[in-house]
């Protein structure tokens, strides 16, 4: 996978991911043209479509698009199924997940997406082990953690 | 420095900080990386699992040529030890795969590599899963050392798709036992040909069918996750099955399970189906099961909703295409054409030109189907499309009056697209000449007809124009006088494009003061172009890189190419659009020296065409590389050569010869054009003439000599005048010799100075015809043979060649209208021999009589010998 983007039905970035190493500008331009191009489409068309060199797997969860750039070969089907896997997790830790918990506590879907793909790879299918690992770390920062460190950091 | 602090801190969420901190700013300030590695180094060293997982993400974060450099030792000992937690080793798997991408040196060897590979077994699914990413990209970089992977890629792949979906607990996903590790081990097995060992073959396939029959079985969920699932394993293990590429049974089910998807509800599905297909269409084995869905795919061409997936679907058609449905599929796109999606139709006019210069079999088909893709999508017909039609209609004799009719046809209609008229112009002013005999289109009207285009097209055409006028000038001089007025045009004359200005003012001047001789040679039929890759092919290779089925079906079954076009030459790098413009622009130039790739001819095809050459008189020619430097490369034209006068006579990697040349009465001027085709100088260049014993005294040859030296990529002229003393059989050749590398190369070549090039046409009534006929009866002056036909039996070309070989076609005499008469003198210094001819085609048999009545036995002997090959 070269990349994973979310963005809103307006056409706002939410969550980008890259795991291949691109100058800020070329990232931009591709986040915009994609973003256009996959908003154009009617919601009867295909998941799939050839862009550029790179094959786009892409959803729509409500008013969020995910979408993934991946490689040839790859499998278009299993792709769309990460994006669930995806999103089912997020759903299960934050509860019927909306735009606005990916907004507040976009860190969070960082380290969870972090532990379902490393280096564009599936690295862990499973959803209870991927759950488990994000609540051990969220542990880990309660304890730690003293009330307020991050208000006093002004990162809450 | 503050972040690197942070990174040492034993409290996990500051150094959870710390690492997302440097992972979004890290540079290449030496000075910090250096500390932030010894940072990391502790961390993977430390005992606590979750910050040694911090480090790894670190590193697979940045994946940076240092981190490569300092951690490419230390991962694989993580990977595989056995004391590392199951956690720990799946991100150690993916992260080495990170530094492996980004530094190929790192890969561990030797003993790691049996420790990585058992990884396969791993209890842990996520270890595996992760290992198998890893795996993967290992073994195409090294896949010898790799290659135990097979069969334990296989076996656990039985035990995944054979387990039922409760075994695998949290690996089930939506009933489906673990896709994401199938679809890996499924890809996996791709880098492999199949398995050689039985056992492990038996058991792959058994596993591919067990897939393939759950595909078939009731949905255990009405998710779309679970057939989302299950079809992409599906999918991964038909793209294996085809990878394959030996199990025809399992290739035809496959091409049924897609056949069922193609006309699925999900539009996903279709797209998939449709683009699996393709790579189906090339198998042998499944290509005529493919074939099957013909009807579906060009409905979904038609109907779908999704312009992707009607692109998908076209690209299918353009692979399933042979020569059994080409006609129709090609109907098909061009009736689909007028409708299609803009953004689709360029790629869309390419394939249609593709796949109708490649299937055809009839020529004129060809010439028919590009005229209407430029009256249907004139604006998407990109340029490299009409050179490659004028391209083929001047190397085949045999459809340049039908191309002529055509195009004169096309043109009348109101409004014809621009690019018409260039295909028009350039026909016409090649061989208008062909079609000038019927009333409808005589020079006159032709003339009319493209002139009256002229003021609605762009500078460029209205060149191209110009050009045709000047040939016009040549081909008809009764029309002379009303180019001369065109060219004197004030809109011409005094044009603001340079270019125009410039054609107009100098093609005014050549047609004032050159003398038809010397018109008669400028403005000569166009050589016939140098065979090579078709350029639309190259074209959309380049839209498309990687996306262009090779339409090869593989393992032989070629679809027979004709001897006119060769695909697929490795190397075709060579723009070759810019030789065709210049060749198109500059109208006298000789045969340029072309760069590029040449066609390879198989060695079977040389054999034959010096075979029968010249009907087996004399000893046949040879083209003897001393050194045997691949003789097969070369091509060599002389049997084309007896109804034509111009073009390129032989071609091999090393160098090109072109002719022109032209005769009067019993005398000959032959321009004889060596190019250098490589990039070294040859040296001693030498050509020499050889004329054969009974040759002596019957023809007077003389050659101008030229430059020892032939540099690289250069052309050079040598002029050589002939005069035919005597008639006589077999021909002088030309042995050139010369030093490539120090490697000395010779070369024969049989001069195109057969003694039908000293025919003066002669025009002559029914009356007078049968006379002669009758008076010509004795055996001593007749010569007769019955042959079968070798090409297509097609009147136009036919009449093309007859007039190419010198004498009169004359109409209206024969009772029969199939039927060809022809007259003409053979000059030499000593006598005057006069010739008819009569050529009687029976389409029924396949067959051609040939009479020639001359006043000299010999002469009707070898008239009749030289024709009697051309059919």
């Amino acid at each position: 996978m070269q990349f994973m983007l979310l963005f809103s039905r307006q056409g706002k970035l939410r969550l980008q991911k890259w795991y291949v190493a691109h100058p800020d500008k070329l990232k931009k331009k591709i986040t915009r043209e994609l973003i256009t191009t996959i908003l154009a489409r009617k919601p009867k068309m295909s998941s799939f479509l050839e862009w550029k060199d790179v094959k786009v797997v892409y959803k729509r969860y409500a008013s969020l698009y995910f979408c993934c750039a991946i490689e040839q070969k790859d499998n278009e089907l299993l792709t769309l199924e990460i994006i669930h896997r995806y999103v089912e997790l997020l759903d299960k830790y934050f509860g019927s997940v909306c735009e606005l918990d990916i907004i507040f506590n976009f860190e969070k879907a960082y380290f969870i997406l972090d532990e379902l793909l490393l280096g564009g790879e599936i690295q862990e299918t499973s959803k209870k082990n991927v759950l488990k690992a994000i609540a051990a770390q969220d542990l880990l920062q309660e304890e730690e953690t003293p009330q307020g460190f991050f208000e006093d950091h002004g990162l809450g | 420095m503050e972040a690197v602090n942070l990174l040492s801190s034993n409290k996990y969420s500051e150094k959870q900080i710390g690492y997302l901190f440097i992972s979004v700013l890290v540079n290449t300030n030496s000075d910090l990386i250096k500390l932030i590695i010894q940072s990391i180094k502790n961390d993977l060293s430390s005992r606590n699992p979750v910050h040694v997982s911090l480090a790894l993400q670190c590193i697979a974060n940045i994946g940076s040529k240092e981190m490569a450099e300092a951690f490419g030792h230390e991962i694989p000992k993580l990977l595989v030890s056995g004391d590392t937690m199951d956690v720990v080793k799946q991100s150690a798997a993916l992260c080495l795969l990170r530094l492996f991408r980004t530094s190929q040196e790192i890969i561990p060897s030797g003993e790691w590599t049996s420790r990585i590979i058992h990884l396969l077994n791993d209890q842990h699914m996520g270890v595996v899963t992760a290992a198998t990413s890893l795996i993967d990209a290992l073994v195409k970089k090294n896949p010898e050392e790799y290659k135990g992977c097979i069969s334990l890629a296989v076996s656990r792949l039985s035990r995944i798709v054979t387990a039922s979906y409760t075994d695998l607990q949290d690996y089930t996903y939506y009933f489906v036992p673990a896709p994401w590790l199938s679809v890996k081990l499924l890809r996996l097995l791709q880098n492999y040909p199949p398995p050689e060992d039985p056992g492990v073959r038996g058991r792959l396939n058994e596993c591919l069918e067990t897939i393939l029959n759950k595909a078939q079985e009731p949905p255990k969920s009405k998710k779309v996750q679970h057939s989302n699932a299950k079809n992409a394993v599906l999918f991964e293990a038909i793209s294996l099955i085809i990878h394959n590429d030996t199990e025809p049974n399992l290739l035809v089910r496959a091409c049924n399970q897609l056949g069922q998807f193609l006309s699925n509800r999900e539009t996903n599905l279709r797209y998939l189906a449709l683009e699996s297909m393709c790579l189906l269409a090339t198998s042998e084995f499944s290509h005529e099961a493919v074939k099957k869905h013909q009807e579906v795919v060009i409905l979904s061409m038609k109907m779908e909703k999704d312009v992707s997936v009607r692109q998908q679907a076209v690209d299918l058609l353009y692979a399933m295409c042979d020569k059994s449905n080409a006609e129709e599929i090609v109907q098909e796109m061009l009736n689909y054409l007028e409708t299609a999606d803009y953004s689709i139709r360029e790629e869309m006019v390419l394939k249609v030109a593709i796949l109708a210069e490649k299937y055809a079999t009839d020529y004129t088909w060809y010439v028919d189907v590009i005229l209407n893709l430029i009256r249907i999508a004139g604006d998407y017909v990109s340029e490299e499309v009409w050179y490659r039609v004028i391209q083929i209609v001047i190397n085949r004799d045999d459809v340049q009056g039908y191309a002529a009719k055509t195009v004169f046809e096309a043109l009348q209609a109101p409004a014809c697209h621009e690019n018409m008229v260039k295909v028009g112009g350039y026909i016409l002013g090649e061989f208008g000449n062909l079609i000038a005999g019927d009333q409808r289109s005589s020079p006159q009207v032709q003339f009319q007809l493209l002139h009256s285009k002229y003021h609605l097209c762009s500078p460029m055409t209205r060149a191209l124009l110009l050009s045709t006028y000047i040939k016009f000038v040549n081909l008809f001089p009764e029309i002379k006088t009303q180019i001369q007025d065109v060219f004197k045009q004030h809109s011409n004359l005094r044009s603001a494009d340079a270019e125009l200005q410039q054609r107009a003012s100098e093609y005014l001047q050549l047609s004032i003061i050159a003398s038809t001789d010397v018109l008669a040679t400028v403005l000569e039929e166009m050589p016939a172009f140098p065979e090579r890759e078709s350029s639309i092919l190259a074209v959309l290779k380049k839209k498309k890189p990687g996306r262009v089925p090779e339409n090869e079906i593989r393992e032989g079954k070629s679809p027979g190419p004709t001897a006119n076009h060769q695909t697929e030459q490795p190397p075709a790098p060579a723009p070759t659009t810019n030789n065709v413009s210049t060749d198109l622009l500059g109208l006298s130039t000789p045969p340029a020296s072309q760069p590029s790739t040449t066609s390879t001819s198989n060695t079977g095809v040389l054999l034959d065409v010096f075979g029968d050459m010249y009907g087996g008189t004399g000893t046949p020619a040879q083209a003897n590389n001393v050194n045997n430097l691949a003789p097969a490369q070369s091509t060599y034209n002389a049997k084309k050569f007896i109804c034509k006068n111009n073009g390129v006579l032989f071609e091999n990697d090393l160098i090109q010869i072109g002719v022109k040349s032209e005769f009067r009465q019993n005398l000959g001027r032959l321009g004889l054009f060596y190019g250098n085709k490589t990039s070294f100088a040859l040296q001693n260049f030498m050509p020499s003439l050889s004329i054969p014993d009974e040759l002596q005294g019957k023809v007077n040859l003389q050659v101008k000599p030229v430059e020892p030296v032939l540099e690289a990529g250069a052309q050079i002229q040598q002029m050589l005048n002939a005069e035919c003393i005597e008639d006589y059989s077999d021909t002088p050749s030309m042995v050139i010799s010369f030093l490539y590398n120090n490697v000395p190369q010779k070369l024969t070549i049989k001069l195109p100075l057969t003694i039908n090039k000293f025919f003066e046409p002669t025009e002559m009534n029914g009356e007078s015809f049968f006379a002669r006929w009758k008076n010509l009866g004795g055996n001593q002056q007749r010569s007769q043979k019955i042959f079968k036909a070798t090409q297509p039996m097609d009147t136009t070309a036919t009449r093309t060649k007859l007039l190419g070989f010198g004498m009169q076609l004359l109409e209206g005499i024969d009772p029969n209208p199939d039927n060809f008469v022809c007259a003409g003198i053979v000059h030499t210094r000593t006598q005057q021999v006069g010739c008819l001819l009569r050529l009687e085609p029976n389409k029924q048999a396949q067959m051609y009589r040939l009479t020639v009545r001359s006043s000299k036995e010999s002469v009707s002997q070898e008239v009749c010998e030289l024709l009697a090959d051309q059919f």
